[in-house]
């Protein structure tokens, strides 16, 4: 099975939209109830983090596979300021917008694998994958 | 989608019954500190059942509401955190330290008329 879609986030509903969305590809893929909420917590923290720092961006959640293993892929970009301190950005209780700070290390906790490319002025790129297990 | 908020006795149920966006959860947070004086309830209970993610933002407001809650003068229980949702939440790093929480309405119930036997 090879399936992906895409969702524009500008929106607090766009968050919702999305999380709806990414839930339900990783339900069809065969992740239990357990792991597809893992999996629409952290789509919902990735695609808040769009609407808060760069107003808007774009989710592309998509089935993959290796030899041995099948999972889920989910990749926010935007075109945002970027992030100054990506070391800062990744620890417990950071945040420059007043929220909890838990966002990005709570995201890298939810998922097996996170990677965060970002320059400032050009934009943020976070890949997440989940594993099934 | 608009949170109802029922009336029942000294006390306010807000049930959820959809996905909340951020939106949602700030008239939610609005609705409720404005009732709770002007119904002079003693205790708010919030219904979540029905959430389907639980994330920093959710979390965040319904310790708002329940600490504002507090402030004037009532207490708030959250009731209904399904059992894969609160395992998403521990991940996040969500404790939701200080707010009361039952299992689901009934408890809830029980908890606030412990609470305010002696008194009403």
């Amino acid at each position: 099975m090879n399936e992906s879609m895409r969702v524009l986030i500008a929106s607090d509903q766009d968050i919702v939209t999305a999380r709806q969305k990414g839930r339900t590809l990783a339900s069809s893929l065969g992740f239990l109830a357990t792991d597809a909420t893992l999996i629409a917590t952290a789509i919902s923290e990735l695609a808040r983090n769009i609407v808060t720092y760069a107003k808007k961006g774009e989710l592309s959640i998509r089935s993959v596979e290796t030899r041995s293993q099948q999972g889920i892929m989910i990749v926010a970009k935007d075109e945002g300021p970027g992030i100054q301190n990506i070391e800062s950005a990744l620890r417990d209780g950071y945040s420059t917008s007043g929220s909890l700070g838990l966002g990005l290390p709570g995201v890298k906790r939810l998922m097996d694998e996170f990677e965060i490319v970002s320059v400032v002025g050009v934009g943020t790129t976070v890949t997440v994958k989940k594993w099934k297990n | 989608m608009e949170v109802p908020v029922l009336k029942q006795g000294q006390f306010l149920i807000a049930t959820v019954q959809a996905a909340l966006t951020d939106e949602d959860l700030i008239q939610l947070r609005i609705a409720l500190v404005e009732r709770v004086v002007v119904a002079r309830s003693r205790g708010v209970i919030i219904d979540v059942t029905s959430m389907d993610v639980m994330d920093s933002f959710a979390s965040r407001t319904l310790r708002e509401i329940a600490q504002m809650i507090r402030l004037r003068g009532a207490a708030t229980v959250i009731v209904g955190i399904q059992p894969e949702v609160a395992f998403a939440m521990v991940q996040l790093g969500i404790t939701l330290e200080g707010v009361v929480t039952a299992l689901d309405l009934e408890e809830g119930l029980a908890y606030l008329n412990q609470a305010f036997k002696n008194d009403s």
